[in-house]
């Protein structure tokens, strides 16, 4: 087949919308006598409900209805938790619409008001008044546990909603046997992942027809469906879930929220169309969060550099409620990739999932991931500190060997395929080491203090086989699908069950097409969002859409040409047999010039004058596939910093990295993506955190507040690539939608740690704030590392 | 209550009746179904409400209508005529300089202003202008791409227009017009 897209840079197809303001998100939609939703929030991270009284503004101008927890929580089914991980004993209190009882986080729904427009809805919530009782709360995830913690919830003792254990050989054994082990205790911190357009939603329910129609901020619209058709009590086949343009998710968006189904509830009893939209100091309170592991983690080896066994002890908070698929990130996503890149026979992971005081937490770019590389790294570093080695010289010691694929490490997973050491070498002929040693030693010497973090990595993503995410306990699917549909004309739609939203693959995935077809990309257009026409998917999360749902792109455009082919045989009188593809048309083999287009095909498979016997009119064809594993991403990261030992200030001196996602369907995108994940890695490294206060008080709960990475602050990334085919998909392609956050923290942390070693700074806990950064040297200073 | 004004977008007066507290973004948004400007955050941070007022690049998120009474103001759907596309737009697109899209009519006001007021911004000077305007997806690394090569075709432009005064332009500060006013 001539390929001539796949592989190419071409400028993306969704962006001329974008650029001239014509793209239509979910706060632009806009319906005949539109009302507008706004939703009272709890000021307490813990209390009683005691009273409650909205009569005055059920009176206020406008307003057409007040809802409490109270008014609803016998006609919806409580917002539902879709990851139940086994063998665990999650436990997983009713999550209500609108607290009735007790509220259990600052931005806990208490109430919402309908109004005629948004300030109306907006003036009504100041005329509810509410006492609360307050209770005791608390929001760090490790004292939660701890005998005599405030109870967030009361049938969830010590709030441990999960203990979840990963073992493979003998961890205890192996560190018993070891002769050196290096320990940390780890905080990986609550960040908000602050897509730049905040969540929305607009429900129009037709009493007539009986069926709801609701717009939403969502990466995965079929998940929204399924889930708000169960919390609204509707049948499935009467919700349309409608994922217009959207703006970042980042994974804040995957999860089914009480917001989206309250708005379709007050829609159902106005017959009138309901319009939310959260303003961004309600996104930092109610929308989900990410991290937040306090981890206990150790690894132990021979002095020669060999790694023998990984130990964790890890609380991670879950926030007030076990959100949509919170429970698997800290287990599933985190744990179960601690093997990393390297061969570690003996690994033991237990992992709590705690309920505190605080917004639910779930999938953050990453999610799990980044987590579970960040420890490894910081220990693997230390322990190569300790024994004396270069950080180099141990990762070639402990990689995966290239021959050794598919390879399957101690917890149980098998990587697809991989060449670690193949990334860690581009990585150094891009970045001289021996250089900046040099640079290093002679600034050392005038208390110049430069470091260099170097990160190797692998990544769990491209879910996955529906049967393995069933048994890790995903309460859904994870195959994907595409319809791809021929018009008389020759053109061509794709109907997808991914749902990008920034990712690009309305231009991606008409590559695939075009390139089977033989067609201009102009006549291919890639649909998604929209239930009522897209076949059911799984969304977009997780680096999956590629692999999974392109590959669905891939088979279904394979299955419409197979067809395309037995019409052409009959329109030129000859053999399937004797047909090739050839110069984007079939032809008979040997008579060049005496070919059909597809576009030739596609008139009369749709007008259907003369069709070979037995084959039906029509020329589409839909596709779920469903992948026989996983796909691991990999790379090396290297990243340098100057840090001020006098200030605690430090500077992003250079980033070089190098990914391997498989074969680039559009080199472009692939960088952007790179060059977005990375950005938010060093963000998280650098600068970003949720802080709650001691009573579980949001302190950074505006955009003044949690520090977003600016332009000024980051850095140009160098990034290069190396290319190793994944063969668990017809595509090759690995994802590459997370591999930027992954290594990214890790590589900063680990140059600040490395410029401070000549003053007995081990490790700081990001994120590295000139305060934390100076703090940690004077404590080294004062002996204490 | 209500106020008479006269907002003047993308060259078109429009007599309105706006409370006193309505935000220039929600009539914008609301009121004339100019949807491009949006709405990212409530503390004037992140920039995705940028227009042009009088073509200095202003956080429409932080006037009140009432303030904009009678100004000329550009959105994102006026920068250039009709099925054409501005210098800063094609860039943006040639060198992938957005994802999602939602931060960037409000990055390409703000670099409307910047590439009228500094032809030839830095790559220092453009991050820096960048302040205030943030965006999650991209890094950054090709929105600077983008206004730098923006900023290359705005100034090759100039200078076919007026050869002679080629030399001089490269410092000259100039108001971009806003289109259509």
């Amino acid at each position: 087949m001539a390929t001539t897209l796949f592989g190419s840079g071409i400028k993306r197809r969704e962006d001329p919308r974008l650029i001239t303001g014509a793209a239509t998100y979910t706060d632009d939609v806009k319906l005949p006598g539109l009302t507008f939703a706004a939703i009272l929030r709890s000021p307490y991270a813990h209390a009683k409900l005691a009273r409650i009284d909205v009569s005055a503004a059920r009176k206020a101008p406008g307003v057409l209805a007040v809802y409490t927890g109270a008014d609803i929580k016998d006609r919806v089914v409580p917002v539902p938790c879709a990851w139940n991980p086994p063998n665990c004993d999650l436990k997983t209190p009713p999550h209500p619409l609108l607290a009735y009882d007790t509220v259990r986080y600052v931005g806990d729904g208490v109430a919402l008001v309908v109004a005629g427009t948004r300030a109306q809805a907006r003036d009504a919530l100041d005329l509810i008044e509410v006492d609360y009782d307050p209770l005791p709360a608390g929001v760090d995830p490790e004292a939660m546990t701890k005998p005599g913690a405030p109870q967030v919830h009361a049938d969830v003792p010590n709030n441990i909603g999960f203990k979840w254990i990963v073992a493979g050989g003998d961890a205890d054994r192996a560190f018993a046997e070891a002769s050196v082990t290096v320990k940390l205790r780890i905080v990986q911190q609550r960040l908000a992942p602050t897509a730049m357009e905040p969540r929305a939603a607009v429900a129009s329910y037709n009493k007539g027809t009986g069926q709801l129609t609701l717009w939403c901020t969502s990466q995965n619209p079929h998940i929204h469906r399924f889930l708000c058709s169960v919390i609204l009590k509707l049948p499935e086949h009467r919700v349309r879930v409608i994922a217009p343009e959207v703006g970042g998710g980042f994974g804040s968006k995957i999860p089914v929220y009480a917001d989206e189904a309250l708005v379709g509830l007050a829609s159902m009893d106005l017959g009138r169309p309901v319009k939310w939209t959260e303003d961004r100091s309600e996104n930092y309170k109610a929308t989900i969060h990410g991290r937040d592991h306090v981890e206990y983690v150790e690894m132990c080896g021979t002095r020669e550099g060999q790694i023998t066994g990984l130990r964790t002890t890890v609380y991670a908070g879950l926030g007030a409620y076990a959100s949509t698929a919170g429970p698997g990130i800290p287990t599933i996503l985190h744990g179960l990739i601690y093997s990393g890149p390297y061969v570690i026979p003996n690994i033991h992971g237990t992992v709590y999932g705690v309920y505190t005081s605080t917004t639910p937490v779930d999938a953050y770019r990453g999610a799990g991931r980044p987590e579970a590389t960040y420890l490894l790294e910081r220990l693997i570093d230390l322990y190569a500190r300790d024994i004396g080695m270069d950080p180099v010289t141990i990762r070639r010691k402990n990689f995966i060997p290239k021959d050794k694929f598919p390879y399957t490490v101690a917890t149980g997973l098998t990587y697809d395929s991989g060449n670690y050491e193949g990334a860690l070498d581009k990585a150094l002929s891009l970045f001289d080491l021996k250089q900046f040693r040099e640079d290093q030693a002679e600034g050392r010497k005038r208390g110049r203090y430069l470091g260099v973090g170097i990160v190797s990595f692998v990544e769990i993503c491209g879910s996955g086989p529906s049967q393995v995410t069933g048994s890790v306990g995903f309460g859904g699917g994870q195959y994907d699908s595409a319809i791809v549909r021929v018009f008389p004309t020759g053109t061509v739609r794709v109907y997808i069950g991914g749902k990008p939203h920034g990712q690009g693959e309305e231009t991606t995935f008409a590559q695939i097409v075009a390139d089977e077809f033989g067609i201009p990309i102009e006549n291919v257009e890639i649909v998604a969002g929209d239930t009522e026409t897209t076949p059911q998917g799984w969304g977009t999360y997780g680096s999956r859409t590629t692999a999974v749902c392109g590959s669905a792109v891939k088979l279904a455009a394979q299955r419409v040409k197979e067809k395309a082919k037995k019409i052409a045989a009959h329109l030129m009188e000859a053999n399937e047999a004797d047909l090739e593809w050839k110069d984007n048309q079939f032809a008979v083999r040997g008579s060049p010039g005496s070919g059909k287009a597809f576009a030739e095909v596609a008139l009369m498979a749709n007008v259907a004058w003369n069709m070979p016997a037995g084959v039906e009119p029509g020329l589409e064809a839909v596709a779920f596939f469903d992948p026989t594993n996983f796909v691991y991403p990999f790379g090396t990261h290297i990243c340098t910093v100057e840090v001020n030992a006098d200030t605690g200030e430090l500077k992003i001196l250079r980033y070089v990295c190098v990914d391997d996602c498989g074969p680039h369907i559009n080199p472009l995108i692939v960088e952007g993506q790179i060059h977005g994940g990375v950005i938010q890695g060093l963000g998280e490294a650098l600068q970003e955190i949720v802080v709650y206060d001691g009573d579980g008080q949001l302190v950074t709960g505006t955009m003044m507040d949690y520090a977003v990475p600016k332009a000024s602050q980051m850095p140009h990334i160098e990034s290069s690539y190396t290319v190793t085919p994944s063969p668990v998909n017809p595509l090759g392609v690995k994802g590459i939608g997370e591999a930027g956050t992954i290594p990214s923290a890790a590589a900063l942390v680990s140059a600040v740690c490395n410029a401070l070693e000549p003053l007995g700074v081990r490790h700081i806990d990001k994120p590295l704030t000139p305060a934390r950064v100076w703090a940690a040297i004077q404590n080294a200073k004062g002996g204490a590392s | 209550m209500t106020h008479p004004v006269t907002l003047t977008v993308n060259g078109v007066a429009y007599p309105l009746e706006v409370e006193a507290r309505a935000l220039l973004v929600h009539v914008l948004r609301d009121t004339l179904n100019l949807t491009g400007t949006h709405v990212g955050c409530d503390t004037s941070q992140c920039g995705a409400c940028t227009v042009l007022i009088e073509g200095h690049a202003v956080k429409s998120c932080t006037v009140l209508a009432v303030q904009a009474d009678g100004l000329p103001i550009t959105t994102i759907e006026g920068l250039a005529p009709a099925d054409q596309l501005h210098p800063l737009q094609t860039a943006f697109w040639e060198k992938h300089g957005l994802q999602c899209g939602f931060c960037t009519p409000g990055i390409i006001m703000m670099a409307t202003e910047l590439l009228s007021t500094k032809p030839d911004p830095s790559e220092a000077e453009i991050r820096h202008a960048l302040e205030g305007n943030l965006c999650r997806c991209t890094g950054y690394q090709n929105v600077v791409a983008a206004i730098q090569a923006a900023g290359a075709t705005l100034r090759g432009r100039r200078q076919q227009d007026r050869p002679a005064e080629a030399a001089e332009s490269r410092s000259a500060v100039e108001h971009a017009a806003p289109a259509g006013v």
